[in-house]
């Protein structure tokens, strides 16, 4: 399909487009798990939230879409070249990809007909300055989860195999989603998610209606539905470039760090990552809502989607974590 | 006479033909049989799928063979590359990638179709991510070649080419009995939409009417029902917050919501419950369907010597054993091949294997019976979340079978999530007697099943006092003996390791007698918790 759904026209789920939205002004925030149904959008937003984005300036025919032609690693042979518009690249990983699609191979092509050592870079390239989406992150492959694990650290993507040796930059933003009735994830993969939401069908008859109707509409009428959401789309996306650029300008008063730190501690987070990413999201969410300074509902507002999937696993607890989230919240915030 | 059910198959292949991309596809679940012939000679043209096929197959990619031949890379056209319509056999075969791969084919909307063709027995299904995005889920199980007179002959060869229209309160009312019908995928009312105007369009009618939505719910929301509709005439007189449309809207919605709700019910088939229980284990079961299968040739775990094979998408080459072949070939092929310096043929690629441990299932089989037995089952539910909650670093899944009254239950299928768990253990059945031997014999059923689905099972037996009910579910002790020892000596062929936890109050001699015909350990242990539980399954079973 050429045209994604428009992100302002997507019903509900709140948290979600939230934290994708943070994850847009601030890509180090690193990442959104979206658990939840079927059916309930979480692939739609994904594509509509990088539709929605400026394009990006990239140099032309570099695998990794560099910004600059001194960013292009050696192996890719780019001395030259002019910069090009992109869309913000969304690259899917598919569930069975092999070792080899993820990070790079040896170019068979290459080897086999004209006897070159090449290198055929991978999805990790092409992810490169955009969005990693792993439909069904629960079930994903193992050794393919050690390898996400380290270059989502990292940001670089090494290879060492078949003779080659070969490094390029790989940031990205790492978008999940899973059915957590079908398996869970790994506590250390979890833990590099910055943001996790739960998404359920809506209950309400009137906000599926709603669904339905505006997926119909898009389906059926395409051009005038887009036109429709043009607007609203637009205005989304200039409220993302300012708070863009009121970041870096906005100030955290020490007790929003302490403020972190009594969250964490009271939830029993394991590590430092927590309270970054805390913070990180509540200086976001300040800027999108046009603060010069972070506040305790900024904080209020992210608690859950930053802390909920760094909980210690409590197998005997029936509440679950957003439960235990929402009452530190209020404790510690009061 | 044509039976109803093969009248609907046909109306929803016609729907298809007229919205392919609108509505996905159909999940025919059928044996080989003529109706099931008979429907795919109904489909008509259509690419035929295998579940084994390669992503190269499907997505295209580089033809090695014609490439080394010819010496320049030529390239072959993926099966997935031309819109139209796909017919997947043996789909409840299908591994997760396949469903990734085929469900990204049918987002796209670039004009693809599904047929997934469903021979699964019991609990095999097609992949659940698979069969949410196909609109029709039809049985033809039970029909002979008599019930399916109409056929694709009789189609008119060409009908409507737009959809009719769609009233906002049809929409409404659709989506309403979705939800009443305890659907929760929205893509179902949007199928059910679709399928109405369809129906409409069939027709000749611009705006779908209640026949049309009725046909919608018959075909698209009622398969997929999960819960008999609950009359509540206390909720629904008053709605709590009535929505922005008018008065006379609603007056009119109302009656249609009504209506499409007592179609749904009428075609609420009459073994509705027995239905929706194996519709339930299907659709559990359909996460777990052909996992594990792949053991050797796998991409992790311990590398084994190379072997001849082709690139097809998913295994790595190994280019040293390549080179090895290929080198004593040298003089003799430089004549004959173009190309570079070296001389390669496909017949010298080698590919890499590796060898991974399966996943572990642990088969949790209690005794229910008598008094004791909800300590019992909630001490056992606590050790089934305690390893399970450890589990991930050991890939272990876990299952839980309960044995009381005249027979034993599969509480819990193997998973491995703590979510799914935690709710299918919230009730736990118990008092009555002690069948042991069906225990038995549904705890080995389940570890023969899971070892077919490349699992290594372990069994724990958590008992308590003599079994009393033989297999018959007849009360005679000498007879419940006998047939369980029976029942454990069966484990002799499969080679099951087990243990025996033993939590009568003083040590039960036929229990360690049980215990050696199953060629399992023995363990006394009265006061048993969860977290002792849990700590003696790991030490005797790892």
């Amino acid at each position: 399909m050429t045209q994604p759904f428009p992100f302002a026209a997507i019903v509900g789920q709140d948290e979600m487009k939230t934290a994708l939205v943070l994850t847009a002004i601030d890509p180090k925030i690193g990442g959104v798990l979206v658990f939840g149904d079927r059916g309930t959008g979480k692939s739609t937003a994904v594509r509509a939230l990088a539709a929605l984005l400026p394009q990006i300036d990239v140099v032309e025919g570099c695998p990794c879409n560099s910004a600059d032609l001194r960013d292009c690693p050696d192996w890719t042979g780019i001395t030259k070249g002019k910069m090009v518009k992109r869309p913000t690249p969304v690259v899917d990983l598919p569930l069975g990809a092999t070792e080899d699609r993820v990070t790079g191979a040896l170019d068979i092509e290459r080897a086999l007909t004209k006897g070159e050592k090449a290198f055929e870079a991978g999805l990790l390239a092409r992810a490169n300055r955009g969005y990693l989406y792993i439909d069904e992150a629960n079930l994903l492959e193992d050794h393919i989860v050690d390898l996400l694990l380290d270059v989502a650290q990292s940001g670089e993507n090494l290879v060492e195999r078949e003779g080659l040796s070969i490094r390029h930059p790989a940031r990205f933003v790492l978008v999940g989603s899973g059915n957590p009735e079908e398996g869970e994830l790994r506590p250390q993969l979890l833990d590099r998610f910055g943001l996790s939401v739960e998404v359920t069908s809506p209950n309400d008859i009137d906000q599926r209606v709603e669904v339905v109707r505006r997926r119909d509409a898009y389906e059926t009428q395409t051009a005038p539905f887009l036109k429709k959401w043009r607007a609203a789309d637009t205005r989304l996306r200039n409220k993302i470039l300012s708070a863009r650029d009121a970041l870096p300008g906005l100030t955290t008063p020490d007790e929003t760090l302490r403020d972190c730190a009594a969250l964490c501690i009271e939830l029993g987070a394991d590590g430092l990552r927590g309270e970054l990413t805390l913070l990180k999201a509540a200086r976001a969410h300040a800027a999108f809502a046009g603060q010069d300074r972070v506040t305790r509902d900024n904080l209020r507002a992210v608690a859950p989607s930053a802390l909920r999937h760094r909980l210690r696993r409590d197998p005997l607890d029936e509440a679950g974590s957003t439960a235990r989230v929402a009452k530190v919240v209020s404790d510690v915030l009061a | 006479m044509t039976h109803p059910v093969w009248e609907d198959a046909v109306l929803a292949l016609r729907l298809l033909r007229l919205d392919p991309v609108g509505l996905g596809g159909i999940w025919l679940r059928a044996a080989v049989g003529p109706p099931h012939d008979r429907f795919i000679r109904a489909v008509g043209p259509a690419v035929r799928l295998t579940c084994h096929m390669t992503d190269e197959a499907l997505l295209g990619g580089l033809d090695i063979p014609s490439t080394l031949a010819n010496g320049r890379p030529s390239y072959a056209q993926g099966l997935l590359a031309k819109p139209g319509c796909l017919m997947l056999s043996c789909a409840e075969r299908a591994s997760r990638h396949l469903a990734a791969v085929l469900a990204r084919t049918l987002d796209r909307c670039a004009g693809h179709s599904l047929i997934a063709l469903d021979e699964g027995i019991d609990d095999e299904a097609p992949p659940a991510a698979l069969t949410d995005r196909l609109a029709f889920h039809l049985v033809l199980d039970g029909l002979s070649a008599a019930d399916c007179v109409q056929s694709a002959e009789d189609m008119p060869e060409s009908g409507p080419t737009r959809l009719a229209g769609l009233q906002d309160e049809a929409l409404r009312a659709l989506t309403a009995v979705s939800v009443k019908l305890g659907v929760t995928s929205l893509r179902a009312p949007m199928f059910a939409a679709r399928t109405a105007r369809a129906h409409a369009a069939l027709h000749g009618r611009p705006m779908a009417e209640d026949q049309d939505l009725e046909t919608a719910v018959r075909l698209v929301l009622v398969p997929r029902a999960t819960m008999v509709p609950q009359e509540d005439p206390a909720e629904s007189p008053p709605p709590d917050d009535p929505p922005p449309p008018s008065d006379a809207d609603t007056r009119v919605d109302k009656p249609a919501e009504d209506q499409l709700l007592e179609a749904a019910l009428a075609n609420l088939p009459p073994d509705i419950l027995s239905r929706l229980c194996s519709q339930q284990r299907l659709q559990r079961a359909a996460g777990t369907s052909a996992q594990g299968a792949l053991m050797k040739g796998s991409a992790r775990g311990r590398p084994l010597p190379s072997r001849p094979g082709r690139l097809d998408g998913r295994s790595r080459i190994d280019l040293i054993a390549t080179l090895r072949a290929a080198a004593p070939w040298q003089p003799l092929r430089r004549g004959t091949l173009p190309g570079g310096p070296l001389k390669l043929r496909s017949s010298d690629l080698h590919v890499r294997r590796n060898q991974s441990r399966s996943d572990r299932l642990l088969i949790f089989a209690v005794d229910a019976s008598g008094s004791a037995a909800f300590n019992r089952l909630a001490e056992a539910k606590g050790a089934v979340e305690l390893l399970l909650a450890e589990a991930y670093a050991s890939r272990d899944h876990v299952a839980l079978i309960a044995y009381n009254k005249e027979s034993a239950e599969l509480l819990l299928p193997p998973t491995r999530s703590l979510v799914r768990t935690k709710r299918h253990l919230a009730q736990l059945p118990g008092g009555g007697a002690t069948p042991l031997a069906a225990g038995l014999k549904e705890a080995l059923h389940l570890a023969a099943t899971g070892r077919r689905k490349g699992f290594q099972p372990a069994l724990i037996l958590i008992a308590d006092g003599r079994a009393n009910i033989d297999l018959l579910g007849q009360a005679n002790r000498a007879n419940a003996l006998s047939d369980a020892l029976t029942t454990a000596r069966g484990n002799r062929m499969l080679n099951i390791p087990a243990v025996v936890i033993d939590m009568s109050k003083r040590p039960e001699a036929q229990l360690s007698e049980v215990a050696q015909a199953l060629d399992a350990r023995y363990a006394p242990m009265p006061f048993a918790d969860a977290k002792k539980l849990s700590g003696v399954v790991n030490a005797q079973l790892t």
